[in-house]
């Protein structure tokens, strides 16, 4: 079925309901904003009453993607290989200092930011961010999926797409002795993937 | 100054090549790598000095020396209630010390973390490999001339790939099987990787990979400020992130001579004991949800959130509240510190009343935990541990009692001690140090909050108030050189040590005389216990295995820094 029926926009718009008020989370919890990423989902926070209490630690279950902790750079390959393993749709809040940008750790084995390997849909500040402030990302986060209509054959599966199909642009960053070896990273990630592909063939 | 004569027999053995070195914080002595094992292994069996549990050894960088390197071993005597520090000189054209795991295993992961981070090779070492860094990482961090941000790409291809001494086996037995855990794996805290043998149910072999979370403290601390330090010391144990920061600030206040006033002294007692609380209630909370019971977790989990309200109030942060500063605390206490205190010492006991007793004759807990990796007092020291794991083997060493610092001789308590040294005693000896804990605070509080500052009256030291610092110009210009340029510490060195909540934590700091220190060494007291993970797994199921990692306690940011 296709074009704008009663029929799919109405169910456009159950789904997105459904969807937008029971997220699955996965939180990739490393580092010290695990520890309040516990305090969300325990008694007084309570993530449970906007429906977001159904935490999953397998990515095929699993549709927001919480990356909560400093990510180094061994880390890196396993947060990029479970973000793969997500099912579409899938979002990504980076949580945290660190995960967005890699905080106060300005250093030899630490990811200046998640935003290096994945794309991040929602970044919560903070070191670490309140639960006040994570629940606040979710938030924004349910606000953004209803903004984007017809997200299944829209935009967000349009740019996770072009993600995966190439090397982004190199991206204007002047803080970038670190970043520079993105392209290298991007490369090198193109490769294995690549790599994995003759590999299942 | 205290130094330790080295016995006449062994000095007699080794003339030569042992020199006590004078006028440091604790005994010292420079010994030659030739004899370096010899020495060690005697200094261990020697009753008269029983030096039976190796802290640490890690490596130190003086480019400008020559020898240009040292490795530097912090050992301990539970008997005698002694520390020795060995410091051993080593050339760059050859960085190596014999390896001491033939006497202590302790010294296993050290070592490879000392080759991981200054390229020292330990020789004789059974499986001399990074720990920390990733594989594809080219270079030794730690050494001065390695830039702080230089960083190295790692793929999917450079991950570990595990290696493994299998058993013989009879021909009769299942096929075995190799499965990965982790390291995203709720089991194993998000950082951990264990990959396992079975041999049907039971793991028949296992290998640990740690460095997921390896965040360079070190490297970060020595490109900062004296005080800029304090948050990153936040982030080593953050169930307990007060706790490091007593321990960092006593360790530089011993340096420049000065001594916290008694407000912050009682408030650094107090607030460590609670933050004891938060650290073995998240632990004890997530053994029992590794377990299945998740209920226990909601319990444990909400006298954290009781406790963080405290501290809050306090300093403005929940968990990485970086409460100290070198000479007292960040801030002065909110007025209505006693009423919450008290009111949190009403709270907490019902709650861990009602957790003890939905657990403690709970059959499917005790037939779980009873006898699952359990680890003897001997075994135990020999590989380095302390901290309440220690203490769940029967070896009642605790910092606070052996060498007591703040207010702990001034209260009466007692250090819980459990022989089983299993899971379900680790479990028990927690709880009991929470109850303590609370016993020390309710001391405390009955005696009130001492009168005074809450931080030393010292401009070299502590920032001017901020209504002198923007009226007078000479509290101005105070201001403005401590942000700028920081304390400056006297050149030297020293070993501080506090009961963290997993042990002895100790901060080894020295400087150089210029504003930022010249190298910030934390002694993990995770790093040595998780270490023996792989051996206590041995012979039990991936079950156990999962409940003996919970019920360690290793946190992630400390042991990995």
């Amino acid at each position: 079925m296709t074009g704008e029926s009663w029929l799919t926009t109405t169910f456009d718009k159950l789904e997105e309901w459904a969807q937008t008020r029971s997220f699955w989370p996965l939180p990739f919890g490393t580092a010290c904003c695990a520890i309040e990423f516990m305090s969300v989902v325990s008694s007084h926070y309570d993530v449970a009453r906007f429906g977001y209490e159904v935490v999953r630690f397998s990515p095929r279950q699993s549709d927001i993607l919480i990356v909560a902790g400093t990510i180094t750079d061994k880390m890196g390959p396993v947060l990029k290989k479970i973000y793969d393993q997500m099912p579409e749709p899938k979002w990504v809040i980076s949580m945290g200092a660190c995960a967005c940008s890699g905080g106060f750790y300005r250093a030899y084995h630490v990811m200046q930011g998640i935003d290096e390997i994945i794309p991040v849909d929602v970044y919560v500040p903070g070191c670490p961010p309140s639960p006040e402030g994570l629940i606040y990302g979710i938030l924004q986060l349910k606000e953004r999926v209803q903004r984007e209509k017809g997200k299944h054959g829209g935009e967000k599966l349009k740019r996770n797409a072009e993600i995966a199909a190439g090397p982004a642009a190199p991206r204007d960053d002047s803080r970038s002795s670190s970043r520079a070896q993105r392209s290298d990273l991007d490369a090198t990630q193109a490769t294995q993937d690549e790599h994995a592909h003759s590999g299942a063939a | 100054m205290p130094t330790l004569a080295p016995p006449e027999p062994l000095l007699e053995k080794h003339r030569g090549s042992i020199t006590p070195q004078e006028g440091l914080d604790q005994p010292c002595w420079i010994v030659d790598r030739s004899v370096l094992r010899e020495v060690c292994a005697d200094l261990k069996s020697n009753p008269q000095t029983r030096f039976d549990l190796l802290l640490e050894c890690f490596g130190m960088d003086f480019p400008d020396r020559d020898p240009r390197f040292e490795a530097v071993y912090h050992l301990y005597s539970i008997r005698h209630g002694k520390r020795l520090r060995l410091k051993v000189p080593l050339p760059e054209s050859d960085p190596t010390v014999p390896s001491l795991v033939p006497v202590w295993k302790a010294a296993n992961w050290f070592e490879r973390e000392m080759w991981d981070h200054f390229g020292f090779r330990a020789e004789g070492h059974p499986d001399l490999r990074r720990i920390l860094c990733h594989d594809a990482f080219q270079g030794h961090p730690l050494r001065k001339d390695y830039d702080p941000a230089r960083r190295w790409i790692c793929t999917e291809k450079d991950m570990y790939k595990p290696k493994f001494d299998l058993p013989e086996r009879p021909e009769d037995m299942f096929e075995r099987m190799t499965i990965n855990i982790g390291p995203s794996h709720p089991a194993m805290h998000g950082t951990f990787r264990l990959t396992a043998v079975l041999d049907g149910e039971v793991i028949v072999a296992s290998d640990v990979e740690i460095g997921y979370l390896h965040r360079c403290f070190d490297k970060m601390s020595e490109t900062h400020t004296w005080n800029q330090v304090i948050p990153y010391t936040d982030r080593l144990n953050y169930c307990s992130a007060l706790i490091n920061n007593v321990g960092y600030c006593k360790t530089v206040e011993k340096m420049l001579g000065i001594e916290a006033p008694p407000k912050a002294v009682w408030a650094r007692t107090v607030l460590s004991e609670f933050s004891r609380i938060m650290d073995h209630c998240v632990c004890n909370g997530t053994t029992l949800v590794d377990c299945g019971g998740i209920t226990n977790f909601w319990y444990m989990f909400q006298p954290r959130e009781e406790i963080y309200g405290l501290l809050e109030a306090c300093f403005g942060a929940r968990l990485t509240v970086s409460g100290c500063r070198v000479g007292g605390l960040l801030a002065d206490l909110p007025p209505d510190f006693m009423a919450r205190a008290r009111k949190l010492l009403e709270i907490i006991p019902p709650f861990i009343n009602d957790m003890e007793s939905l657990v403690d004759h709970n059959r499917i807990w005790l037939d779980r935990a009873v006898g699952i990796a359990a680890v003897s007092g001997e075994q135990a020291i020999d590989w380095g541990w302390t901290g309440p794991c220690l203490r769940a083997s029967g070896v009642g060493y605790d910092v606070r009692k052996a060498f007591p610092y703040d207010l702990y001789d001034t209260v009466d308590w007692e250090v819980p001690v459990f022989q089983g040294g299993d899971v379900h005693d680790r479990y028990r000896v927690r709880m009991a140090e929470i109850r303590q804990s609370l016993r020390i605070i309710e001391q405390l509080l009955d005696r009130g909050i001492p009168e005074g500052p809450h931080i030393v009256d010292d401009p070299h030291v502590a920032l001017p108030p901020k209504d002198k610092a923007y009226n007078q110009m000479e509290a101005m210009i105070y201001h403005f050189k401590l942000i700028m340029d920081g304390i400056q510490v006297p050149a030297g060195e020293r070993y501080g040590f506090v009961e963290g909540g997993n042990g002895e934590l100790g901060f080894y700091c020295v400087s150089d005389g210029s504003g930022k220190p010249y190298r910030v060494r934390v002694r993990p007291p995770c790093f040595p216990i998780f270490s023996t993970f792989s051996q206590m797994i041995q012979g039990h199921t991936i079950s156990d295995a999962v409940i003996s990692l919970g019920g360690l306690n290793v946190i992630a940011g400390e042991l990995e820094r």
